[in-house]
């Protein structure tokens, strides 16, 4: 077995009976169940795990908490692989591989590190002063030495292996962080039956408990904590572990990730992360306080850590950060962890204090002094004491354990709506103002004595449980009252340009003194300029330093310079968690038609139309999509085609003043409409641009469907439910999509009435007795059908409406109708072109939100006559009528062999450097067989006044000229459609 | 994510909702009779203001009603509009 030099003989809350096994960086280790990566790295006696973002400095692990900022480690390997994690956060398990980053060629010998000697020429403000200048350089040079340089683990390449999933739940009481105040509130809450849910980012509830020697009600505090964590029993009540609460929104939602199955052997069975989202009536912040570092020469030196980490170490994991040590703090916390190191067989060197009577113990002990400096290359071996009098003394050390008092933690205070101020007395910033709902507790709002926090907790637990409803009926948990010594002010010694503010991100005093310099003195200028707070840790050690440190130079307090604002997450939550099973398939819902499965036997290639999946083209065996669409389309002009137009928005209108509603929607008329006729309108917005186009049947005196685009049904459905509802609530008429409810099949070619025919029962397809824009209702292959007469080809066509679950049946009977004919499906691509061919607009391609009925050459829409409808006002603003608006015209390229890229501008010069003035774009662009060469949509500037003329479409390097003409290519007068 | 009061289904998630803008901009009856100037005044202008303002919402995910809600822009706070 590999000995765990730095693991006391006992204590504890591992499992000393059982050994796990990991790696780091390659070499085997051993720890104990209950340990984290960081402190079974500290029991092995690693203390080099990282180097730091800009200098590569070596780093160690400095805290025993989620704000770690340098052991940042790879877990795992290939698609499982996880940089960035916190090894303080990361619990051991057998198996587990652990990597450090940022060093090249290796953790111990890392060439990049000579940015170190480097360190004058990269101050604040090093990107924003260097890497202004010609862009060439910057993508060429300084980006790519940059990413390969600076910056945190590399991501994974290969999809997520992992589950993760949701959870929405409400409760009374939402109490977040399971330390004193947290645990307190939650039983005094939940006593009288409200719901309460405790969430606690830990494995095991109690917080600052666990390395505590006091006694609650006669119980050693972690006992208390275990036994106050039994309230989760409660019928009512909630208690989840390994959970961070990491952001908190508008009335009172909380976001949570719980951490399932990370401290398991990867591919543990069910979801390895949740996603909570949390609505409750009461919020109680009981997130605690993050102790703050202290500034000096090389704080950053692996063996130097913040004393509550230390104390934590020893108490509860068994480990000694080093064998001797100093204490260095400017509060009474130094103390009790300097106690804690002695208890756990550690040789006190001093405790070196800023205060004038520090409190006694067992050490030597050092008023008015501090660290002047850290000594050591790869791991502390000592460090330099300065005393206010002006000596200095070396002391020989292996760790460091450093306080610079307690901010606590307002991040989800401040989320939303939160206040702060500085309180002088605390030297901390503190919650201010008063929230509905929401109440910082204990630690979290600057009452960091142990019997303070529990009688906060209770108290706010009880009237969060009063306030939802509850009775609360919990007896106050005791504890001595705190000594209550009186705050000492605090030398603070000198600190050196290399004391490192921002750990994370490298920044120093230094840069801090510069930014101060160059007149970057506000909050938010500082940390932009200087970066400080603005790495992955949000800044729970650096903000404060910073803010005192800059502060000091204008001479004010900090209170006066005010915090930035925090933003969710409080600590990183990964993008499996946040997706949750929303991936792949199940990210957005897939709509399919009866056809479907038709359309994939015959092999049908798809395109994703809003959700839909419509055949594309359907390709036959060893053809091009070129040569598919070119066969479709050929089949649809000389013979006969079936496309599947299940997808088209289908809207029944029903009521008394339907036939009103239509004609103050659509641009033409509409009260006159005989039943069994169909008509083409246009919708537009209110000003004046088309909404969507399509036909529209009367089914009865009060009863239409109005047919809309595929991708705009829903949108349409909005639009027309908006102006029933809101600005004429008199008209009684009811909207329902039928959009599902139907199949639709659409027979259209030469040979459509003789294919038809054959599967026709009841009725006359005769022109005479079935006209163009005619409806009638007949069985189809058996099946009760309505056929509509509307063609989108330009050819004779038949649109068959049965109900959805007969239309593979109807589908199957007109293609075997139909082979005789050589019928033959068609996807969309040869839709789209069978339309620009004829000049039809699809909504979205030939239309923007910026495009009149005018622009397209539908004024034969407009009924200029009716008093109103929606559009019609602003139509007639001047904007509207200029004669230099863009207008629809057909392109044709005049090489006759080029297809021109839609979105290629349109020029009236073939080139020439810019600016060059921009007539208009192309909308569509096809090969049509039926023109016999290439053909394209477009609109432009006065087009339909330029007939005749050349213009060019532009786009990457070519320039194709093209022929402008009226937006028709084939049989102009409509002639094939109604026969 | 606010949690909104549906007049018909009660408090519901925002994301079940759409926000319509400003409330009250009701449609000019006769919209011809209407100058360029004012015609633009109800289609583009809006108040914008800061505090509480009342909004059109609808409950498009659930009962598709269309209602009036007073916001405060400043701080979200929601109350049932009139």
């Amino acid at each position: 077995m590999t000995p765990q030099p730095f693991r006391t003989a006992a204590g504890g809350a591992i499992d000393r009976t059982r050994t796990l096994s990991f790696t780091f960086d390659g070499k085997p280790f051993q720890g104990h169940p209950g340990d984290t990566l960081a402190s079974a790295l500290l029991a092995n006696g690693v203390r080099l795990v990282g180097r730091s973002f800009k200098y590569h400095r070596p780093r160690g692990i400095f805290t025993a908490g989620p704000e770690e900022p340098n052991a940042l480690v790879a877990l795992g390997a290939g698609a499982r692989m996880e940089p960035n994690t916190r090894a303080t956060v990361t619990e051991v398990f057998d198996g587990l591989t652990a990597r450090s980053q940022n060093a090249w060629p290796t953790l111990d010998f890392d060439l990049a590190a000579a940015t170190g000697w480097l360190a004058p020429l990269l101050p604040a403000g090093f990107y924003y002063k260097t890497f202004l200048g010609r862009s060439q350089v910057w993508t060429r040079l300084y980006e790519p030495m940059i990413r390969a340089m600076a910056g945190l683990g590399p991501a994974p390449v290969a999809p997520d292996p992992d589950r993760y999933d949701k959870r929405h739940a409400q409760c009374d009481v939402l109490v977040i962080g399971a330390g004193p105040a947290g645990l307190s509130a939650a039983c005094a809450a939940g006593a009288g039956g409200a719901r309460v849910m405790l969430l606690d980012e830990r494995a095991t509830p109690g917080g600052a408990l666990l390395a505590s020697r006091e006694t609650i009600d006669g119980l050693p505090a972690p006992a208390w904590a275990g036994a106050a964590a039994t309230f989760a029993a409660m019928p009512e009540a909630t208690l989840l572990v390994r959970t961070t609460a990491f952001g908190r929104f508008d009335d009172n939602l909380v976001m949570a990730m719980e951490r399932r199955s990370d401290h398991l052997a990867p591919g543990a069975p069910g979801p390895r992360q949740r996603l909570w989202q949390i609505r409750a009536k009461q919020i109680l912040l009981a997130a605690g306080a993050h102790e703050q570092p202290l500034l000096f020469s090389n704080n950053d030196l692996p063996g130097i850590m913040l004393a509550h980490a230390g104390q934590t170490y020893a108490r509860h994991f068994g480990v000694l950060a080093g064998r001797r040590v100093v204490v260095a703090a400017n509060t009474a916390g130094g103390g009790e962890a300097a106690r804690a190191l002695a208890e756990a067989g550690a040789e006190i060197v001093a405790l070196v204090d800023g205060r004038p009577e520090p409190e006694a113990g067992e050490w030597p002990v050092l008023p008015r002094a501090a660290i002047a400096r850290a000594l050591g290359t790869k791991a502390l071996e000592g460090v330099e004491v300065a005393r206010s009098g002006g000596e200095r003394t070396m002391l020989a050390c292996d760790a460091l354990l450093v306080s610079g008092g307690w901010q606590p933690a307002l991040h989800l205070h401040n989320h939303v709506n939160g206040r702060t101020r500085f309180d002088e007395a605390l030297q901390c910033f503190v919650p201010d103002g008063v929230l509905a709902g929401v109440k910082s507790v204990g630690a979290c709002a600057g009452r960091f004595a142990l019997a303070e926090c529990l009688a906060d907790g209770h108290s706010a637990g009880s009237d969060a449980a009063t306030e939802a409803g509850f009775p609360a009926h919990f007896r106050a948990p005791n504890a001595p009252p705190a000594t209550s010594a009186a705050r000492q002010a605090a030398w603070s010694g000198p600190v050196g340009a290399k004391s490192f503010v921002d750990l994370q991100n490298d920044v120093t005093a230094a840069d801090i003194d510069l930014a101060h310099r160059e007149g970057f003195t506000s909050v938010e200028h500082l940390k932009r300029y200087t970066t400080t707070g603005m790495a992955t840790d949000q800044g729970k050690l650096s903000n404060l330093n910073a803010l005192r440190r800059m502060s000091g130079h204008l001479g004010v307090s900090p209170g006066a310079m005010g915090v930035t604002g925090f933003r969710p997450p409080y600590t990183p939550v990964t993008f499996g968690a946040l997706a949750g099973l929303e991936r792949g398939d199940l990210m957005d819902p897939i709509r399919t038609t009866p056809m479907h499965e038709w359309h994939v036997r015959q092999g049908a290639v798809f395109e994703d139309v809003g959700q839909w999946k419509r055949p594309w083209y359907f390709p036959h065996a060893g053809e091009t999509m070129e040569a598919a669409v070119r066969r479709e389309c050929r089949a649809v002009r000389t013979s006969v085609g079936l496309l599947d137009a299940s997808t088209l928005g289908k809207i029944d209108v029903q009521g008394p003043d339907a036939a009103l509603f239509l004609n103050r929607i659509y641009t033409n008329a509409w009260l006159k409409l005989e039943i069994g006729r169909c008509r083409y309108g246009v919708m537009c917005t209110e000003d004046g641009m088309v909404l969507d186009d399509g036909v529209a049947v009367r089914l009865g005196p009060q009863r239409f469907i109005v047919f809309t685009t595929t991708g705009n049904a829903a949108r349409v459905l909005d639009h027309l439910e908006d102006l029933l509802q809101t600005e004429w609530p008199d008209l009684t008429v009811f909207l329902t999509s039928v959009t599902d409810h139907w199949a639709a099949s659409v027979v259209t070619g030469p040979n459509a009435r003789a294919v038809l025919g054959q599967v026709l029962e009841g009725a006359d397809l005769s022109p005479e007795a079935f006209a163009h824009l005619g409806m009638i209702e007949a069985r189809v292959a058996g099946v009760p059908a309505r056929i509509y007469r509307i063609s989108f080809t330009g050819e004779l066509s038949y649109e068959v409406h049965v109900p959805a679950p007969y239309g593979r049946a109807v589908w199957e009977a007109l293609f075997e109708a139909g082979e005789p004919f050589g019928i033959t499906p068609y996807g969309t691509e040869a839709m789209h072109v069978l339309r620009a061919e004829k000049g039809y607009i699809i909504i979205g391609q030939e239309t923007d939100g910026t495009v009149s009925p005018f622009d397209l050459g539908l004024e034969w829409a407009i009924a200029k006559s009716k008093p109103d409808f929606v559009g019609k006002r602003s139509l007639a603003r001047p904007e509207a009528l200029r004669s230099d608006r863009k207008n629809l015209v057909g392109l044709v390229p005049l090489d006759g062999k080029t297809i021109v890229e839609e979105g290629a501008q349109l020029t009236a010069i073939p080139r020439g450097a810019p600016p060059v003035a921009m007539l208009g774009h192309v909308t569509s662009s096809y090969w049509s067989e039926a023109a016999g060469g290439p053909i394209a949509l477009a609109l432009v500037k006065g087009g339909r006044l330029r007939h005749g003329e050349t213009i060019h479409a532009r786009y990457g390097a070519r320039s194709v000229a093209c022929r402008i003409g009226p937006p028709i290519f084939y049989d102009p007068d409509g002639g094939r459609m109604h026969v | 994510m606010l949690l909104i009061p549906c007049p018909h289904c009660g408090p519901r998630d925002e994301i079940e909702f759409a926000c319509g803008g400003e409330a009250g901009r009701a449609r000019p009856s006769d919209p011809s009779a209407l100058s360029d100037t004012d015609w633009g005044e109800y289609l583009f202008m809006r108040r914008n203001e800061k505090g509480l303002r009342r909004e059109r919402w609808r409950h498009s995910a659930g009962c598709g009603r269309w209602f009036v809600l007073e916001r405060d822009t400043c701080t979200h706070a929601l109350r049932a509009g009139r």
